[in-house]
C-alpha cells in the first residue's frame, strides 16, 4: 500500500509525530502521570481494546467511515468564527471561536462516542456503558448506540439526575437506560466508579465509552486522537482565515477533552501560547472548586495517575463548579503533563466570571455558550487586553448553552 | 521466612486449608477491628485481610462499599488502619495481616513511610487493587525491602503471559478472583474455579487463595479442595452491617459464622 496514504492518516489520528512530541509511552505514560492503574481482570481486555484501536486507526475503511460520520452526521468541519463585536468591547487581541457548539449533540463529546461506537461494533460488542456528570457525554452516548442499534446504559450520580432532569429524558428517549448511582458523593466521580464496576462484570459483550480523556490506557490517548478533529480543522482554518496561526489558545479543562482536542496539533508550534482554564468555583481559597491543576496534587484514582483534588490523607474530596461538566476531581493525564512540562499554562475563573462571560458573549454576538466553554471565554477576556489588536486568540466553545437554562435563570433569581 | 509463608507451611503439614476472613477496617466503629480480628482467629482465621476505606472502591461491590462509607464517616484512615494492626499484635505474634485497599492513601503516604510504618505495626503484606505488575515495579522493590509480601489478584481474564508476569512479582500467596466481577458478585462456578486454579499453579509455585463469590459453608468446603485458601468478604461484612446498631454482638456473630466455614472446609 502507498505509505503516504498511511502516514497521513497516522497524522491525522494523532501520531506520526516522532520528531517531536509523541506521548504516551507504549504503556500509557504522560511521563510520571497516566498508566493502567487497574484491577487485574481489566488488564487483559484493556490490552484488546489497545489492539483493536490501533489496528482501526491505520484503517482506511475505519478512518473513511468515521469521517463520512463526522461529516453527514455531526456536521463537520465546524466553523471558526471571528467574535467581532465582542472582541472590540474586551478590547485588544481578536478572538476567534471554534464553533463545536455546532455539533450534532450540541457539544465536543460526540466527536469521541461516534469513533468509540464504531470502534465497540468492530469488536462486536453488543452493549454501551458510559458515565455522565451533567449528560452531555450520556446523551452523545445513547444518541450513537441508538444510530447503531446498540444497547446503551448511563450512569449518573443521584445529585445529577436530579439536577439535570431534561437531559435525563433526553436519554430516555433515545432509548437508554439511565442509572441513579447512590454511592459516595453520588456525582460524577461515583458514575465513573460504577461504569468500572459494570465493565469488570459485562466484559464479554459490553464496551465502556469514556467520556474524557482520564481513564486508564488507552482511553487518554484513544479519546484525545478522536478530538484531535477539533484542532486539526482550527488550525488550517486559522491559516486559511487569518494567513497565520493563533497567537493563542484557550480551552475549558474539567477531564479535558475538549482541550485536548484543540492543543494537540498545536504542540509542536512554539509560538503558540496555550492556555487551559479550571472551574474555580467559589475562588480557590475557598476550597469550594474543582481545579485540580491549579490547586491539587498528584495521586491515582480511575485508572491513572493525575493531579487530583485529594485530603491530606489521599481521599477523594468533593468539587464544587456552577459547571456540572467541570465537577470532577481529577483531569486528563495529559493535562498533567502539559502542565509540569510548562507546554501549556493552566489557570482557573471563578462561577462568577465564567457567568459574565456567559451574559456578554449571548449579548454581544448571538451566541449562547454553555456555562463550561464560558470559563474559557472569561479567561480570553483576561487575556485579549494583555495583546495587541493584529494577535488573535482561538477559544473552543465546546458547547451550547441550552442545558444550562436553568442553572443561570435560578442564579438570576428566576425560575423557569 | 514471613509470617505468611510460615503459616501457610503449617497448614500444608496439617493437610488444611486456609480461612481467610475480610473486614474493612474500623466498621462500623473504630473500636470494632481489634476485638473481631481476634474473635476471628479463635473461630479459626488463619490469616486476616484488613480492609483499608478508600472514598473511591471502584473495585468493590455495594456491601464493602457501604463498609467503607461507615468507616469513613468515623473517621478512619490509613494511619489508623496501621494503629489498629499494631494493637492486634499486642495480643497475637502469629496471625498474619494482609492490607487489602487501593493506591492512592498509600501513594499520599510515600512508598517509604507506608512500607516502615506497615512493616513496624506489624503488617505482614498487602493487596493493592488498583496496582497491576506493571505500574507497581517502585512500591514492590520498596515493600520488599521492608519484607512486605505483595500479594496479586488473578482474574478469569489473565492470560498466560500475565499468570507469569504476576508470578514473578508476587510474594506470600496470590489471590485468585472467581468470578468477572466486584466483591460480593454471584456464586462463582467450582469447576470453573478448579481449571483455573490448576492452569496457575502449573506457572506459580505460591499458594492460590480463592475469593468473590463464596457466600457459605457449602461454597466454601467446594473452593477448599481446589484452593490453599479460601477467601471470604462480603458475606461477613454483610453481617456486621445487619449489627452496626449493636457493635458489641459483633464478634460472637461473625465468630460463629467463621466456625461454621471452618468445620465444612476441614470436613471437605
Amino acid at each position: 500500500m502507498a505509505t503516504s496514504a498511511d502516514n497521513s492518516h497516522a497524522e491525522r489520528m494523532g501520531s506520526g509525530r516522532e520528531a517531536a512530541y509523541s506521548l504516551p509511552d507504549a504503556v500509557g505514560h504522560f511521563g510520571p502521570y497516566g498508566g493502567m492503574f487497574v484491577p487485574e481482570t481489566l488488564m487483559h481486555p484493556l490490552d484488546e481494546l489497545k489492539q483493536a484501536y490501533e489496528r482501526c486507526k491505520s484503517d482506511p475503511e475505519f478512518l473513511s467511515e468515521l469521517d463520512a460520520d463526522l461529516r453527514d452526521y455531526v456536521g463537520r468541519p465546524s466553523p471558526i468564527y471571528h467574535a467581532e463585536r465582542w472582541s472590540r468591547e474586551v478590547g485588544g487581541a481578536q478572538i476567534f471561536l471554534k464553533r463545536e457548539d455546532l455539533n450534532h449533540t450540541g457539544a465536543h463529546k460526540v466527536n469521541n462516542t461516534i469513533g468509540q461506537a464504531l470502534l465497540a461494533r468492530r469488536m462486536g460488542k453488543t452493549r454501551i456503558i458510559a458515565e455522565t456528570g451533567a449528560g452531555q457525554h450520556g446523551v452523545a452516548s445513547a444518541t450513537v448506540a441508538a444510530r447503531l442499534g446498540l444497547e446503551c446504559v448511563v450512569y449518573m450520580g443521584e445529585v445529577d439526575v436530579a439536577r439535570q432532569e431534561a437531559n435525563v429524558y433526553r436519554m430516555r428517549l433515545l432509548g437508554a437506560e439511565v442509572v441513579a448511582v447512590k454511592s459516595g458523593s453520588r456525582t460524577l466521580k461515583d458514575a465513573l466508579n460504577e461504569a468500572m464496576r459494570d465493565w469488570v462484570t459485562n466484559i464479554d459483550n459490553t464496551f465502556y465509552i469514556i467520556g474524557t480523556v482520564a481513564g486508564p490506557h488507552p482511553y487518554p490517548m484513544m479519546v484525545r486522537d478522536f478530538q484531535t478533529v477539533i484542532g486539526r480543522e482550527a488550525r488550517a482554518q486559522m491559516l486559511e482565515r487569518t494567513g497565520r496561526l493563533p497567537d493563542a489558545l484557550v480551552a475549558c479543562v474539567g477531564g479535558g477533552s475538549n482541550a485536548i482536542g484543540l492543543f494537540y496539533p498545536f504542540l509542536d508550534d512554539a509560538d503558540v501560547a496555550i492556555y487551559g482554564v479550571e472551574a474555580g468555583g467559589e475562588g480557590l481559597q475557598t476550597g469550594h472548586h474543582a481545579a485540580p491543576l491549579c490547586a491539587g496534587k498528584p495521586g491515582v484514582l480511575h485508572g491513572n495517575r493525575t493531579y487530583l483534588m485529594e485530603d491530606a490523607n489521599g481521599q477523594i474530596i468533593e468539587t464544587h463548579s456552577i459547571s456540572a461538566g467541570l465537577d470532577y476531581p481529577g483531569v486528563g493525564p495529559e493535562h498533567a503533563w502539559l502542565k509540569d512540562s510548562k507546554r501549556a499554562r493552566y489557570d482557573s475563573v471563578t462561577d462568577d466570571e465564567a457567568l459574565a462571560a456567559f451574559h456578554h458573549l449571548t449579548r454581544t454576538e448571538g451566541i449562547i455558550p454553555a456555562l463550561e466553554s464560558s470559563h474559557a471565554l472569561a479567561y480570553a477576556h483576561k487575556l485579549a487586553p494583555t495583546m495587541r489588536k493584529d494577535q488573535s486568540i482561538l477559544v473552543n466553545l465546546s458547547g451550547r448553552g441550552d442545558k444550562d437554562m436553568h442553572t443561570v435563570a435560578s442564579h438570576d433569581g428566576l425560575v423557569l | 521466612m514471613s509470617r505468611i509463608a510460615k503459616r501457610f507451611e503449617q497448614l500444608k503439614a496439617q493437610g488444611r486449608t486456609a480461612l481467610v476472613p475480610f473486614v474493612t477496617a474500623g466498621d462500623p466503629e473504630p473500636t470494632t477491628t481489634v476485638p473481631l480480628m481476634h474473635a476471628m482467629v479463635t473461630a479459626g482465621a488463619d490469616i486476616i485481610e484488613l480492609g483499608v476505606p478508600f472514598s473511591d472502591p471502584m473495585a468493590d461491590g455495594p456491601v464493602i462499599q457501604r463498609a467503607t462509607e461507615r468507616a469513613l464517616a468515623k473517621g478512619v484512615r490509613l494511619a489508623d488502619v496501621l494503629d489498629m494492626v499494631r494493637e492486634f499484635r499486642t495480643q497475637d505474634a502469629e496471625t498474619p495481616v494482609v492490607l487489602m485497599g487501593y493506591l492512592n492513601p498509600i501513594e499520599i503516604m510515600g512508598y517509604d513511610a507506608f512500607s516502615e510504618r506497615a512493616r513496624d505495626a506489624g503488617v505482614d503484606g498487602a493487596l493493592i487493587v488498583d496496582v497491576p505488575p506493571e505500574e507497581g515495579h517502585d512500591l514492590v522493590a520498596t515493600m520488599k525491602a521492608q519484607g512486605l509480601d505483595l500479594v496479586y489478584l488473578l482474574a478469569p481474564t489473565s492470560t498466560q503471559d500475565r499468570i507469569a508476569r504476576i508470578g514473578e512479582v508476587a510474594s506470600g500467596f496470590v489471590y485468585y478472583v472467581s468470578v468477572k466481577g466486584v466483591t460480593g458478585a454471584a456464586n462463582l462456578d467450582a469447576g470453573d474455579v478448579a481449571e483455573h486454579v490448576e492452569a496457575i499453579r502449573r506457572t506459580i509455585a505460591l499458594p492460590v487463595g480463592v475469593g468473590f463469590g463464596i457466600k457459605d459453608p457449602e461454597t466454601a468446603a467446594k473452593v477448599s479442595k481446589v484452593a490453599d485458601a479460601v477467601i471470604v468478604g462480603s458475606a461477613i461484612v454483610s453481617r456486621i452491617e445487619a449489627l452496626a446498631e449493636r457493635p458489641a454482638e459483633i464478634p460472637a456473630t461473625i465468630g460463629d459464622f467463621l466456625s461454621s466455614l471452618r468445620a465444612a472446609i476441614d470436613a471437605a
